[in-house]
């Protein structure tokens, strides 16, 4: 049994994880959904398992490091923290509509990593530049902060969906939390988010000055994190403006999930660019 | 602007004030801020003329140009746009301020009983213990867990006020202050710093390095040496390491030596060498022992004959041509010329035709470094030029020889950014997830029993406060016989919002 292999599982279980959440949803039942939370604790446990694995198996090949040193790695993490941060929401609000909601990204995330041709999974030795712990504080808190703005994404989801229909007992949507609530938690996540993307950012900027000696260079996957963090700055002085309560935030929250995702991968797409972690510009 | 709980500041008349004191500016230019940098994201920056020319067109390249989308990061309306958001957050800031310190520093908090009474999200119980215990039981309770409380009696009981993290209430303007100072930082840097670049072979210094932008020269103040380059890889062939040995001179001396990695760099005087590329020099021939004998190549200008010769160490040769008499004199492991290390060298003199003695350089590096000797020594004539002949019958080995390149920084805002940096964080904690709470416990005598109603609000994150009264409510409160006398208001639409 290797880490990839458990990886592999992995996205099946949350898979699995993430549709019964969705039954459990659309038929109104209680079991499936319980299910899907045992389920997902289980994946989380295989998530981790195969991120431990993968460490020492790169210890064994003699190129020891963290394993958050490319785009798969850095996927697998991403999938762990958004189970782990629905799981915390699910204990605290006992609702798991939203699970039907966020399971579904995290199996994503885990799918695009072990299936996706263009994503190696082999354990490779790190570049000099990668060679930083300033790099592994980054890619960590960015994540932490990418994960929680996918909740938040999630939970504006079902807040533009519950906001169209009004009240109505017997549709699927009374099991929703309230539209406040679910206003609320969005906030709260992406409060959570914008702390985490600040020090991700920030952290980004002291690796990037211990490298090259300069902290902010304009380059895209910087600038495009920082059109990230303007979003969601935009997001969080909406707010207190008149008007801009429930749909129009939810909107910003979808609009800054966009500007994430396109900072993740989007970046690799634009004219002239450096790969993830090439040496020098 | 929504100004919640803090009462607005008595009104500013003037309308400029007003208009940079506004949250609707502040989403203005965030969003301006968050399309217009994608602009630079989709044209690649700072790339040559003619490269813009062949991609957009003329017509394009002229408008582009104008517009400075280019350089767009550091053009006149982008960082117009940066000053805007500046005097926003400073105009608003100080707006606000003198109102939040106003609470902050109270030295008697308001609490309005009645607002409390009328909070629709308090709870009430019954505790079977009387009103006098339970009072010491509340005041240890609150002792322990807030930082400030009092209490009044009422018609019939006694009330408890009670708060803590008031001065959260200023996390908000730790955060716009950090903007502010990080936006200084950057500034003091672009005035005062400087991003160059230098190529050094292994074994020569320099005390010069070129801006990245411009390729004008910037005078260090010291030399800096390059000892030693190695470059590793792993089996696969991906490099593994780079490092390079530096050595800082200063006035003859060497002050001080560092190996830099990539990640870790040499700073000093404010100065910092990064490792950034390598290369490889063209292989030569260290030399290991001084040669018997050297092969030479001499040529006549007017004829345009070149005459090989064996030339021994202080053995006196006669050109052909009657060009004159050369003799080696000494063979240098290094020479300097001029402040440039040239490396191992055959010094010797050639007696000119016209009775001038003139000294002759051979450094072997530079086989052609002779040709330079008349301009360089106006004593010199160029009718014969010397020549380090078939360098392989020297006695040595072939070596590789790298040059390590070092990007070259300073800048002094660098401590202002990350002191930026270091307060945007705790701010953000301060502001995200602490607030000013406040707490009232109400205790009303009903025969030898008590009604106790316990209420709080924060100036943030009102859910949380709810559900904290709830749990305060079930840590203090004895419900004694059974939930059936325990008569709740309206805090069941409360746990039923939070489902
Ligand atoms: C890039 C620039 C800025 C950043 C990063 C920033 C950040 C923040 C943050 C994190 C909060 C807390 C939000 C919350 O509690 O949900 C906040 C609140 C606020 N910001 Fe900004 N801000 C910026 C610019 C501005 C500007 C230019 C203004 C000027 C009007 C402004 C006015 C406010 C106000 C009025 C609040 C609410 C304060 C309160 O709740 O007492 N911000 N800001």
């Amino acid at each position: 049994m290797n880490s990839s292999l458990t990886l592999s599982i992995t996205t099946f279980v949350y898979g699995f994880s993430a549709f019964l959440y969705l039954v459990g949803f659309v038929f109104r039942r209680q079991t499936p959904g319980v299910l899907g939370t045992w389920v997902a604790l289980l994946g989380l446990i295989g998530n981790t398992a195969g991120i431990v694995m993968r460490w020492v198996e790169s210890y064994r090949m003699g190129i020891g490091h963290a394993p958050l040193s490319n785009l798969y790695e850095s996927l697998v993490f991403f999938a762990l923290t958004i189970t782990l941060l629905y799981l915390f929401i699910e204990r605290r609000y006992g609702n798991r509509v939203i699970g039907a909601f966020t399971m579904p990204l995290a199996f994503m995330a885990m799918a695009y990593a072990s299936l996706s041709p263009n994503i190696s999974d082999r354990i490779q030795p790190l570049l000099p530049a990668l060679k930083s712990n300033w790099l592994i504080a980054h890619v960590i808190t960015c994540f932490i902060g990418y994960a929680a703005f996918a909740v938040a994404f999630g939970l504006s989801i079902m807040y533009l969906i519950r906001q169209r229909e009004p009240d109505q007992k017997g549709s699927l949507l009374d099991r929703f939390p309230k539209p406040k609530v679910i206003d609320d938690l969005t906030h709260q996540m992406i409060m959570f988010g914008f702390l985490f993307l600040s020090v991700g950012i920030i952290s980004g900027a002291v690796w990037a000055n211990s490298a090259w000696g300069r902290y902010w260079g304009w380059d895209p996957k910087e600038t495009w994190s920082l059109i990230t963090w303007f979003i969601y700055a935009t997001l969080l002085h909406a707010k207190l403006m008149r008007g801009w309560h429930g749909r129009r935030i939810a909107y910003l929250s979808v609009i800054g999930f966009a500007a994430v995702l396109f900072t993740y991968f989007g970046v690799n797409l634009l004219p002239g660019l450096h790969s993830y972690g090439a040496m020098g510009q | 602007m929504d100004t919640k709980e803090i009462p607005g500041d008595s009104p500013k008349p003037s309308g400029l004030w007003r208009f940079f004191a506004s949250v609707k500016l502040t989403v203005t230019l965030l969003m301006t801020l968050a399309a217009t940098s994608i602009i630079g994201t989709l044209i690649p920056q700072n790339e040559s003329p003619e490269n813009y020319r062949r991609a957009f067109g003329e017509f394009y390249y002229r408008l582009f140009e104008i517009l400075d989308i280019f350089d767009m990061y550091h053009s006149w309306w982008f960082q117009l746009l940066l000053v805007l958001l500046t005097v926003n957050i400073i105009v608003c800031s100080l707006n606000r301020l003198s109102a939040a310190l106003k609470i902050v520093f109270a030295k008697h908090p308001q609490f309005n009983l009645a607002r409390y009474r009328g909070d629709k999200h308090k709870i009430s119980r019954k505790d079977p213990r009387a009103a006098q215990e339970l009072s010491p039981v509340i005041e240890g309770f609150l002792t322990k867990k807030f930082t400030y409380h009092r209490s009044d009696t009422t018609a019939d009981g006694f009330v408890f006020f009670a708060e803590k993290w008031r001065w959260t209430r200023l996390g908000v303007y730790i955060v716009h202050a950090s903007v502010v100072i990080l936006l200084i930082g950057g500034l003091l840097g672009s005035l005062f710093g400087f991003e160059g670049f230098v190529n050094i072979a292994e074994g020569e210094m320099t005390h010069t390095v070129l801006l990245r932008n411009s390729g004008k020269p910037i005078q260090l103040g010291f030399d800096i040496r390059c000892e030693d380059f190695d470059v590793s890889f792993y089996p696969s062939g991906m490099p593994k390491e780079y490092r390079s040995r530096l050595s800082i001179i200063e006035n003859g001396q060497t002050v001080l030596q560092k190996d830099i990695l990539v990640n870790h760099p040499l700073r000093y005087k404010g100065i910092n060498f990064f490792q950034s590329s390598y290369g490889e020099l063209p292989p030569e021939r260290s030399i290991t022992a001084v040669p018997e004998e050297i092969d030479l190549s001499f040529t006549s200008k007017e004829t345009g004959m070149v005459y090989n010769k064996k030339v021994r160490i202080g053995e006196k040769i006669t050109i052909p041509e009657d060009l004159g008499e050369f003799e080696i004199k000494e063979f240098k492991d290094s020479y300097d010329f001029r402040g440039k290390e040239l490396g191992p060298a055959i010094i010797g003199t050639l007696a000119q035709k016209n009775g001038v003695a003139v000294e002759v350089v051979l450094p072997l590096k530079f086989p052609g470094f002779d040709r330079m000797g008349p301009m360089i020594n106006p004593q010199r004539n160029d009718a014969v030029l010397i020549s380090i002949d078939d360098m392989g019958s020297l006695p040595g080995q072939q070596t590789k020889r790298f040059y390590t390149g070092l990007q070259v920084t300073r800048d002094p805002g660098v401590w202002v950014v990350y002191t930026g940096f270091v307060l945007m964080i705790i701010g953000c904690i301060i502001t995200f997830f602490m607030s000013h709470q406040r707490l009232c416990i109400e205790v009303v005598r009903s025969g030898r029993q008590s009604l106790v109603t316990v209420s709080g609000n924060a100036n943030k994150n009102k859910l949380g406060m709810r559900r904290k009264v709830e749990t305060i409510v079930d840590e203090l409160i004895e419900t004694g016989d059974g939930p059936e006398d325990s008569p709740v208001t309206t805090d069941q639409n409360t746990t039923k919002d939070d489902q």
